[in-house]
């Protein structure tokens, strides 16, 4: 059977999966629509929370971007996991103890102000968007690219599946087809990882043969991949270029933003019980951290082959480069693609891979006759490719199709439900028509999800400019903004309503101010980015904690100056503290 | 807030702490600010810090919140605030 038509059943039976779950798992109350009744098992919870985290891009992207990136790349493997223990122990059994359904409902109620919570809609409802456009691109690409169909063909397919279980099953028929596709995502991820940690170093664990010896030689990998790369004038890869606050607050910005990134937080409304929440956060990070001790493995692995399949022997010597016709198979179905490209600059038929931007490097270079690089290589082939790097046989590069878009449609989903759950519930039912009925409100928030999975397929096929820039934007809001307010919310009695606006909109000012005018997004570039303009040398990716700590202290603040919270909000927020009283629950 | 309470909260917020100091040692610590200190160490074929970076921060990000989540539970029979079952 040859590989398309090997993809599409793959594909097509892990659809049938979903589409059969979402049946079973329809909706038929709001509880069961926000937050799926309250009676999700933890472990269960976090599997779902699992798939609901890891996205198109920390399934495709990340290990690439290790790859290149080397040490650098420990920014996304801390900072994405870190802001679980966050989770766990600042703001999840809390948040649950408080059995609402929203995250803006909290911030409301805390603050007595609906102005608060419409505040807290908006950041929510950018923060998904944005988020929400790359899923959808990522779902499109996995389609055009393994099942050879239109990019839009494929949008249009991936729109059509997250209807069927978004609308139809809302945070319950969500909460059991993400178990459904963390199962196939992490299987698609790691079976490739062993095979070629037992090809590369013979054992089998990637963990493990990442400190490994390379078989047939007595060097330890990540010896011999500082080797290689800084013969060829690379950086060596235990070690970064960037500055050392820089990763600091890069590491920062993206705990304290995964901490409050709503589409994440709102999954531990759905478990039982207050431990219920607490043990949830665990066993959520523990199956992150298959995916995420697993990927830098792959990163380094896929370096070394990568380098090593063009560097054939010493660097330098005219027959050290591999000679163009002798190239693998899988290089020339790559170059078809567009993501892998090839052009022989100095005409010698072969092949040189290597940093043509250290200068350092470049009288060596001429030295070997060489004029220019040669192979550019796209960050997203690194794990799309490992099965054919490996040649493993083609129902593996069939699972990896499905894991893509797996990974894709399970984030996209959390996304589109919480913003129709902060459509429905919090502006309709919370500020503009509270007199909904419960029917009523159920029909909006489907409505809501629709509208929303139209508008993200549209933001995937005609992406703005920003979506590239999405993990700045919406890390950098989410520490911003919705962090330091919950926080606050649960470890202060003093701080106040006036003293929570004003967090939040300096906070969420100052940060999109600072992107806005590094990046270029929806208006001109104000400033060059680059690392001697950057304030306190902390690029835009990391200001998020800049704006964090101006949250806080503007809160502090201006809840000195201004009346305390009345002594209901005292109340309620010691009663948050305590486990005992939590609302009831709907078993399954 | 009566005085049991105060007490539950306190023991609660101590215990944070703790685990949030041991958080942010393995992470930001040895694996950002110390990280070309503890590259000088080598086991089992990884520099320590690009080790503790890449794996050891995040197993010690698992362990913690299980350490938590027991600790939690204990405090919680203790201070007679858990839930029914």
């Amino acid at each position: 059977m040859d590989l398309t038509t090997l993809t599409y059943i793959v594909v097509g039976l892990s659809f049938a999966l979903y589409i059969g779950i979402a049946i079973w798992a329809k909706a038929s109350t709001t509880g069961e629509f926000y937050v799926a009744g309250k009676g999700v098992n933890p472990v269960v919870n976090g599997m779902a929370t699992a798939a609901d985290w890891m996205s198109a891009a920390s399934f495709i992207s990340m290990a690439g971007l290790i790859a290149f990136l080397g040490y650098g790349g420990s920014v996304y493997l801390m900072g994405w996991t870190g802001g679980y223990c966050l989770l766990a122990m600042l703001l999840a059994p809390y948040l649950r103890k408080y059995g609402k359904f929203t995250v803006p409902e909290f911030i409301g109620d805390r603050y007595y102000s609906k102005t608060a919570r419409i505040v807290a809609v908006i950041c929510l409802i950018f923060i998904s968007f944005t988020y929400v456009a790359g899923q959808m691109r990522g779902v499109g690409i996995v389609f055009s690219r393994f099942l050879e169909v239109e990019l839009l063909t494929g949008l249009i397919v991936g729109m059509g599946i997250v209807f069927v279980y978004a609308v139809l099953g809302g945070m319950k028929g969500i909460t059991y087809t993400q178990v459904a596709q963390y199962c196939v995502l992490i299987v698609a991820y790691t079976i490739p990882a062993i095979f070629i940690a037992f090809q590369l170093t013979g054992n089998p664990l990637p963990q493990l043969a990442f400190g490994s010896t390379v078989n047939g030689t007595g060097d330890h990998m990540l010896d011999r991949l500082n080797q290689i790369v800084t013969e060829l004038g690379f950086l060596e890869y235990t070690t970064t270029s960037k500055s050392t606050i820089d990763i600091f607050c890069i590491t920062l910005a993206l705990m304290v933003g995964t901490a409050g990134l709503p589409h994440v937080i709102v999954r531990f409304f759905t478990v039982p019980k207050v431990r219920d929440a607490r043990s949830s956060a665990g066993w959520a990070l523990v199956f992150i951290a298959i995916l995420y001790t697993t990927a830098p493995a792959v990163g380094a692995m896929a370096r070394l082959n990568l380098t090593e399949t063009v560097q054939i022997g010493a660097v330098g010597d005219p027959e050290g480069n591999l000679k163009i016709e002798d190239r693998p198979d899988w290089m020339t179905r790559w170059e078809a693609t567009g993501l892998l490209k090839f052009e022989d600059k100095n005409g010698d038929g072969r092949i040189q891979y290597y940093n043509d931007a250290n200068k350092d490097f470049a009288a060596k270079a001429a030295e070997y006759g060489w004029a220019g690089n040669e192979l550019k290589v796209d960050n997203d082939i690194m794990v799309l490719a490992n099965p054919e790097i490996a040649q493993l046989p083609n129902w593996v590069i069939a699972l990896v199709a499905a894991g893509g878009i797996a990974a894709a449609l399970s984030t996209a989903a959390g996304l589109l439900l919480v913003i129709s759950s902060g459509i429905s519930h919090d502006l309709l039912k919370g500020t503009l028509t509270p007199d909904m009925t419960e029917g009523q409100e159920l029909m909006a928030g489907r409505i809501a999800a629709a509208v929303a999975i139209v508008i993200a397929g549209y933001l995937g096929y005609n992406p703005p400019g920003f979506v590239a820039q999405v993990v700045a934007f919406a890390f950098g809001l989410a520490a911003a903004s919705l962090f330091p307010v919950i926080i606050m919310g649960i470890f202060s009695k003093k701080v106040n309503r006036e003293g929570a606006i004003a967090g939040m909109l300096v906070g969420l000012v100052f940060t999109m101010g600072y992107i806005m005018s590094y990046k270029g997004i929806f208006i001109p570039v104000l400033i060059e980015n680059v690392p001697a303009n950057w304030l306190f040398g902390i690029s835009p990716e990391g200001i998020g904690v800049v704006g964090m700590i101006l949250n806080f202290l503007v809160a502090f603040g201006v809840s000195k100056v201004t009346a305390e919270p009345p002594a209901h909000i005292q109340h309620l927020i010691e009663d948050i503290r305590v486990p005992k009283g939590a609302g009831s629950a709907v078993d399954h | 807030m009566d005085e049991q309470s105060a007490a539950y909260w306190k023991r609660n917020v101590k215990l944070v702490t703790t685990l949030l100091i041991i958080w942010f040692v393995v992470s930001y610590g040895f694996g950002i600010l110390f990280v070309d200190v503890m590259n000088n160490i080598k086991i089992a074929g990884f520099e320590l810090g690009f080790w503790f970076a890449q794996q050891g921060s995040i197993y010690v990000f698992v362990a913690l919140i299980f350490v938590y989540v027991s600790k939690m539970n204990k405090l919680d029979r203790e201070f007679d605030v858990r839930e029914d079952d």
